[in-house]
């Protein structure tokens, strides 16, 4: 017997719209997230910064609707917790405050999101290199602003981050972008369905605009990156644009090539994944609902193929929707007509999806790196040796990691996996690769926490 | 090596943690999470790989792991993932941890 009716995983815009959605249905929901507080990344500590932190921007500030209807009698939110297994039932393993605890449910909907697609280059794990996104978290959370940071890479993300930069007082030293003018040019077939999602190019154009009024140098088509650091700690970036090689000197350097789905927990359930070429990720199948092949197991948001947060709140809505019907609290046709407004928000949402993927891919150079670049960072292990295991005969991400330990460390691949992926397709564009497999816990758990956990309950016979 | 923080912290009023760092004193605003708190006292190493590496908290999300450091005298914590708490003890990582939460070369 199932204890709730709906487990969600993840509190960011899909898992709470499907919680407010399902709740308001009837059923009893339990929110899992690892974060302290909900919103996910894009809507990190919103119910904590209203009134404050202005620059982060009104689309930021909005998230906090979703927040509020999280206060429902039929919702319980346990922040601070983490899935480490799914099994059949479905049933999901959780830690929380150092314990772990087993709890059943009809349905899962796993709203996990994205993560940000590595981007790996000499000196990406230097201090003072991080990612773009955890910066914008530090504004988010700890109000920190990067002190003279160069931003580097390319995507919509970026622009954000510059913009929000500028606004709080702290503008980029400069915009190091790997987009070219012949994919920008190539991007622009997509703009005529790009205009269903008509105020998310304005919003992008405006971005664009007071970077320009800030007077921020902007570099395009920039290659090559590489980077030190000095005596004093300050970073050395190297790249070559405008037909030259540059150097920028600064405090940190900021990257950033879009995001792609987590999918440790959706692959170690046994949900069928495909490459999503346009996206260059993996991605969980499933239907226009977010039902997966596997009994009583949803997907939505940016964990089921990256769409933005519009999208995701439109994703977790139809989930919850589809999960009503399936409860029986809904009848397929009531179910069809209270879906119309979610898929034309999905609709418009995902509309610009096709022009920002071809206008801002990942450049060739982070996909496929350097022989001294670093691809697993928690084990150390360069692009050079892994490409040498592959001409010594290694095939695919398993024999890889048993030879090599590449992707074997705490982040279990989340940091190389990808990369790892362009250095085995090398050469061989057309052969399908497999997802690399993933396992319980899908994130490290103390061995005494594992042997205190009771066995699961066995059903009566 | 004494490196200055990588970022400037927005002057807010609040009350502050006092935590200690490899036994020195140090404080944060209340509510943000070791990690953050790292950052904001120092741009320096907060974690040396096996091979020497200096490693700071990279992802802030809990998906990359280079933010692990003793805390409380468990090692392996996940700093990003982890609020700073009144009287936390914080030590700097160096190379691999043994079972018992101590150092193995």
């Amino acid at each position: 017997m199932a204890e709730v009716d709906l487990i969600i995983i993840g509190a960011g815009p899909a898992g709470m719209s499907a919680a407010a959605v399902a709740a308001r249905g009837g059923l009893q929901v339990l929110i899992l997230d690892e974060q302290p507080h909900p919103g996910g990344q894009i809507y990190r500590n919103v119910a904590q910064n209203r009134c404050k932190r202005g620059f982060l921007g009104q689309a930021y500030a909005a998230g906090a609707d979703l927040v509020d209807a999280l206060d429902h009698p039929h919702i319980t939110l346990l922040t601070g917790a983490t899935v480490w297994r799914l099994d059949k039932g479905p049933q999901v393993t959780w830690s929380r405050g150092g314990k772990s605890q087993t709890t059943s449910a009809a349905h899962v909907l796993l709203a996990t999101g994205a993560q940000e697609r590595p981007v790996p280059f000499p000196g990406w794990t230097l201090p003072g290199v991080m990612p773009a996104g955890a910066a914008q978290i530090l504004m988010k959370t700890a109000g920190m602003l990067p002190k003279d940071a160069v931003l580097a890479g390319s995507g919509p993300l970026l622009y954000l981050i510059a913009a929000q930069m500028i606004d709080a007082g702290s503008p980029p030293q400069a915009l190091v972008e790997t987009q070219t003018f012949a994919q920008m040019l190539g991007a622009s077939q997509h703009l005529p369905r790009a205009l269903f999602g008509l105020p998310t190019l304005l919003k992008g154009l405006s971005l664009i605009a007071k970077i320009r009024k800030a007077a921020v140098p902007r570099y395009t088509a920039g290659s090559g990156f590489h980077a030190t650091t000095t005596e004093n700690g300050k970073v050395e970036f190297f790249f070559r644009a405008k037909g030259r090689d540059q150097i920028l000197t600064c405090d940190l350097l900021l990257t950033h090539q879009g995001v792609i789905p987590g999918t440790h927990i959706t692959r170690a359930a046994g949900i069928a994944h495909k490459w999503n070429a346009a996206q260059g990720a993996f991605q969980p199948e499933h239907d226009l609902w977010g039902a997966t092949d596997q009994p009583g197991l949803h997907v939505a948001g940016d964990g089921a193929g990256i769409g933005g947060a519009d999208a995701a709140a439109a994703a977790g809505e139809l989930a919850a929707l589809n999960i009503l019907c399936q409860s029986g609290q809904l009848s397929t046709d009531t179910r069809n007509q209270r879906a119309a407004r979610a898929r034309a928000a999905l609709f418009r949402a995902r509309a610009i999806r096709p022009f920002l993927d071809v206008a801002y891919p990942p450049p060739a150079e982070i996909l496929s790196p350097t022989d001294e670049t670093i691809v697993c960072r928690c084990e150390e292990v360069s692009a050079g040796v892994v490409r040498q295991a592959i001409r010594e005969g290694a095939q695919g991400h398993r024999q890889i990691k048993t030879s090599l330990r590449c992707g074997m460390g705490p982040c279990q691949g989340r940091m190389c996996d990808a990369t790892l992926r362009g250095l085995l397709s090398e050469g061989k564009a057309s052969q399908p690769i497999s997802p690399p497999r993933a396992r319980s816990p899908i994130k490290p758990i103390a061995l005494g926490e594992l042997a205190a956990l009771s066995p699961p309950q066995e059903e009566p016979a | 090596m004494n490196v200055a923080s990588r970022f400037r912290t927005l002057p807010e009023t609040g009350d502050r943690v006092q935590f200690t760092l490899d036994g020195a004193p140090a404080s944060a605003p209340a509510g943000v999470t070791v990690a953050a708190a790292l950052l904001a006292h120092s741009g320096a190493w907060t974690r040396q790989t096996v091979k020497g590496a200096g490693r700071t908290a990279y992802c802030m999300m809990g998906v990359c792991f280079d933010c692990l450091v003793e805390v409380d005298g468990t090692p392996n914590t996940q700093a990003c993932m982890t609020l700073l708490r009144e009287g936390m003890t914080v030590r700097r990582q160096t190379g691999l941890r043994d079972l018992n939460g101590g150092h193995c070369g």
